[in-house]
């Protein structure tokens, strides 16, 4: 305990500042019910914060973000497994913004340890971590989290309601309860009377709800583990589904932004000409920027650029190669972590042995925009004094508390809706565009207004994925690596968000930085990994897997550098080293090999490329094949394993797999942003291009569960994982090809591709 | 001078100015918000209607130029009513994020109105103006081939 202890006070230290000052709530405050959301209207019951039922059926709570990754239908299968209702029958929604709804998982994630490789008192600490979101309010969908954070929480509402049902038709019948079923939304008597939940719903509610009860094993399930069909699928196919964009009001008016493309004030600004224009109702001073109110949105765009606006300067180096220069030029300063040091890096350097090779390397990588489908909008109703604001957001909590300081109100005369988000990536954990909608309201009593962000907006006011650098040496010696030395440097996201969204940056170690590179699963002697902090302004924010974004290209490239140093099969180089450190990622290499066919081995027009990235608790192997054509190069076929202990929604998880390796192609082959007067150059998707239908290849994905960790019960997020392996196959596969090594992202600035 | 339109078979009237796209006439002014805004410059195809039975980007048709009827993906199907293009995408289970699928929806019914039983390659070319961000293509493609596959049986 002693032991536990101590590493417990360590890790609030160096995990992030959120978790010091989540400590103080004290026992009493972390054991405290949180009070339940839902209100239940006549003629409805709320059994838990999760379930709702009415005359019309039951509604299943999936307070977290649907932005693709199918989180409403995992979730919801969590609880109807437990609850018994057949799965045509549910409806689901997001549900209002409230701490019942944290994310217990969220802050464990940040602490500082090789997920591969937990111990169990790091298993402790990482599930002790629970209290601190629960008090911090932090009902965030991100990080590849929620899954695990509902596995048991979701269930349990499911079978705690289950057992009220039971209760109240126990009371009704006059049967003990233990001899009742459940079964397709009825509670079944010994004989044979069927009772439906919607007819016990009432007298449910009033039942206090055990505490706990046992849940049901895997073995029989009837949800989990199937593909299921997905509960946004019909409105999705058929125009119904109501994103932010779509939110229609009644008297509704519609507005665009102009916010500081050099992303900090406004001096002045000149409205005369766009005042003028037919159709415009109001031109809104934003303070840093301005908003523009009119009757449709296309008229509200034409008039923005209307506006002559003269903003302040910058405050970040001008140009890409300013900016780049700034993020080496922190290499000279101390690392701010070195969360890996295996060995002795330094001695053997100083010393190689006998025979040995070694190589040194640098890398970059730009940054990077998130380019949702949906570009940023939110609609705000500001009425006797309270703002009612939809936004398709990744953090509900945070959006109503800045939209309340924004607007001089309470957090609690502010209610957040959370429609369906035409892509997520991570953009959408921020909150500035339901701020811009906040204040635009503020500024419109009673009367709704849409504010829409034109594309260019959205392209040029990102929080972007930060660009990177990272300095390699490396030792090979007789066929495998002895020595693997990484520094990598950019600006910090955590630090960044951090001063944003909590009003502080985190000191210590900063794991998100250094993540995809230090805590991957090779057994190599001697492996250091230090992480560097750049100060720069530009803003930057968490992109589909984040740090791992940009280390799983340097780590993954760098480890294909040692291979073929050493003259070995760069898959078989890489299972030498993975088998030793984690057994179920050396599966992975094996299967994607045999799905492959990998020999080692192509023709003169192909090239084949491997990497493994282990993030967010789930490894994924990736093979790329690339093809040399009269009109360039073609990226023809991909072979995905990935192994997240326990598969909840086989289909899904595939899914998610292309989606994150289409993702990370599409940065990987076109992705940047480059900057020239401290502005974003590329402002739309002629700029900034991502695969279509005919340059993405064919996938094929195997799903595994070995993965199961110490507790045996592990689960692996599935959103982001897919995206980090599939960057540095490709390169390792242009290698293959063309004996070029590319060390800069994107890939078109060194191979021509058909497009 | 108003505007009269048809869209999925009923007259609308409007008087918002010729310049203005479809897109926004449909959105704003109409409360047809299964068409969806992705860029503006006719490069992501989440806009696509048909006008006259044929895929446009309605971004960039302007509401003078519009001399056709109009078909947009609520008068494609509905939730009650699916059209064999929409069933198969439930099928295939193609949607992630959905913003997109109208788009390609629409662009898919128009490809095979024109090409009954589409090759690999004639639907790549017909579906490359249409971006997705979830990366659903290889979905797409088989539901195209499997909604094709149904139309010719009738």
């Amino acid at each position: 305990m002693g032991r536990l202890l101590k590493y417990t006070r360590r890790a609030f230290l160096v995990g992030t500042a959120a978790i010091t000052g989540g400590v103080a709530f004290g026992i009493y405050e972390t054991r405290k019910k949180l009070p339940n959301p839902l209100k239940a209207a006549p003629g409805q019951a709320v059994l838990n914060p999760y379930i709702l039922i009415d005359g019309q059926g039951i509604t299943i709570i999936t307070p977290r973000a649907e932005m693709g990754q199918g989180i409403h239908t995992t979730l919801a299968a969590l609880v109807a497994e437990e609850l018994d209702v057949p799965w045509q029958s549910i409806r689901t929604m997001h549900g209002p913004a409230a701490q019942a709804y944290y994310n217990g998982v969220l802050i464990g994630l940040g602490l500082p340890f090789k997920d591969y490789a937990l111990k169990n008192w790091q298993e402790q600490v990482q599930s002790a971590t629970d209290f601190l979101p629960k008090m911090l309010a932090l009902q965030v969908t991100g990080g590849s989290t929620s899954v695990k954070d509902g596995f048991e929480k979701m269930r349990m509402a499911g079978a705690t309601a289950r057992e009220t049902l039971k209760q109240a038709a126990s009371a009704r019948m006059g049967v003990p309860a233990d001899t009742l079923k459940t079964e397709n939304g009825q509670v079944i008597t010994p004989a044979g009377a069927a009772l439906k939940y919607t007819e016990l719903a009432e007298e449910a509610a009033k039942i206090e709800p055990p505490e706990k009860v046992a849940l049901r094993p895997a073995s029989e399930w009837k949800y989990l583990g199937h593909d299921m069909p997905r509960v946004d699928m019909l409105a999705k196919c058929t125009g119904t589904a109501e994103y932010g964009a779509d939110i229609r009001l009644p008297g509704m008016k519609f507005a665009t932004v102009r916010m500081n493309p050099r992303r900090t004030g406004m001096k002045s600004f000149d409205a005369k000409t766009a005042r003028a224009m037919p159709g415009v109702e109001k031109i809104i001073d934003l303070g840093d920027g301005i908003a523009v109110v009119a009757s449709n949105t296309w008229l509200a765009f034409q008039a923005a650029q209307a506006v002559e606006i003269d903003w302040e300067p910058s405050n970040y180096p001008e140009t890409t190669t300013a900016l780049l220069g700034a993020i080496a030029a922190a290499f000279e300063r101390d690392a701010n972590s070195h969360l890996r040091n295996d060995g002795d890096v330094r001695a053997i350097f100083s010393d190689p042995p006998e025979g040995s090779t070694q190589i040194t390397a640098e890398y970059s990588v730009p940054y990077l925009a998130h380019a949702t489908m949906e570009p940023m909008n939110a609609t705000a109703l500001f009425q006797d004094d309270s703002l009612t604001i939809w936004a398709g957001n990744q953090a509900p909590l945070v959006a109503r508390d800045k939209a309340a300081e924004a607007t001089g109100l309470k957090p609690e005369q502010v209610t957040v809706n959370t429609p369906f988000l035409g892509g997520g990536f991570g953009r959408r954990a921020e909150f500035d565009f339901s701020v811009i909608a906040a204040k635009v309201a503020r500024a419109m009593p009673d009367i709704p207004v849409k504010v829409m962000w034109s594309r260019e907006e959205d392209m040029t006011h990102d929080f972007y994925r930060p660009a990177a650098v990272a300095r390699f040496r490396g030792v090979v010696t007789g066929g495998t690596a002895t020595a693997f030395e990484a520094k990598i440097s950019a600006p910090s996201v955590t630090r960044q968000s951090g001063l944003r969204m909590a009003g502080f940056a985190a000191p210590g170690p900063d794991k998100g930085h250094v993540e995809g590179a230090f805590d991957q699963p090779y057994a190599i002697p001697n492996y250091s990994v230090r992480g560097y902090l750049a100060e720069v302004d530009l803003p930057v924010g968490f992109w589909r897997s984040v740090g791992n974004s940009f280390n799983g290209f340097f780590h993954e490239s760098f480890i294909d550098e040692l291979a073929h140093a050493a003259g070995y099969d760069p898959l078989d180089f890489r299972l030498n080293l993975v088998r030793q450190a984690h057994p179920p990622s050396a599966v992975l290499l094996e299967t994607v090999r045999d799905m492959a066919g990998w020999t080692g081995l192509t023709g003169d027009d192909k090239g084949r490329g491997v990497a493994l990235t282990y993030s967010f608790g789930t490894p994924v192997a990736e093979i790329v094949e690339v093809q040399n054509g009269p009109d360039g190069i073609r990226i023809t076929e991909a072979w995905i394993a990935v192994d997240p202990g326990t598969a909840l929604d086989p289909r899904n998880i595939r899914a998610q797999m292309e989606s994150g390796l289409i993702y990370g192609l599409s940065a990987a082959v076109f992705g940047e942003i480059t900057f020239a007067d401290s502005m974003a150059e590329q402002e739309n998707f002629p700029d900034y291009d991502v695969l279509r239908m005919h340059t993405t290849p064919r996938i094929s994905v195997k799903v595994l569960e070995n993965n199961k960790g110490n507790s045996g019960n592990h689960i692996g997020g599935i959103g982001e994982p897919g995206t980090p392996p599939s960057m540095p196959a490709l390169a390792n596969a242009l290698y293959d090809l063309t004996k070029i090594r590319a060390r800069d992202l994107p890939l078109n600035r060194t191979f021509d591709f058909a497009v | 001078m108003p505007t009269t339109l048809t869209i999925n078979g009923q007259r609308h009237s409007t008087d918002l100015p010729p310049e203005v796209p479809l897109l926004w006439v449909l959105r704003d002014e109409l409360g047809m918000t299964g068409t969806k805004y992705g860029c503006g410059v006719g490069s992501c195809g989440a806009c696509t209607v048909h006008l006259s039975g044929v895929a446009v980007r309605s971004c960039q048709l302007a509401l003078g130029d519009v001399d056709g009827p109009v078909t947009t993906i609520e008068g494609l199907g509905s939730p009650e009513n699916l059209a064999v293009l929409q069933q198969a995408w439930i099928d295939h289970q193609v949607a992630q994020c959905g913003y997109c699928q109208s788009g390609q929806i629409m662009q898919a019914a128009s490809l095979l109105a024109e090409t009954p039983a589409p090759t690999d390659a004639q639907i790549d070319e017909a579906m490359a103006g249409n971006l997705c961000r979830c990366g659903t293509y290889s979905r797409i493609r088989t539901a195209i081939h499997s909604a094709a596959a149904r139309l010719q049986e009738g």
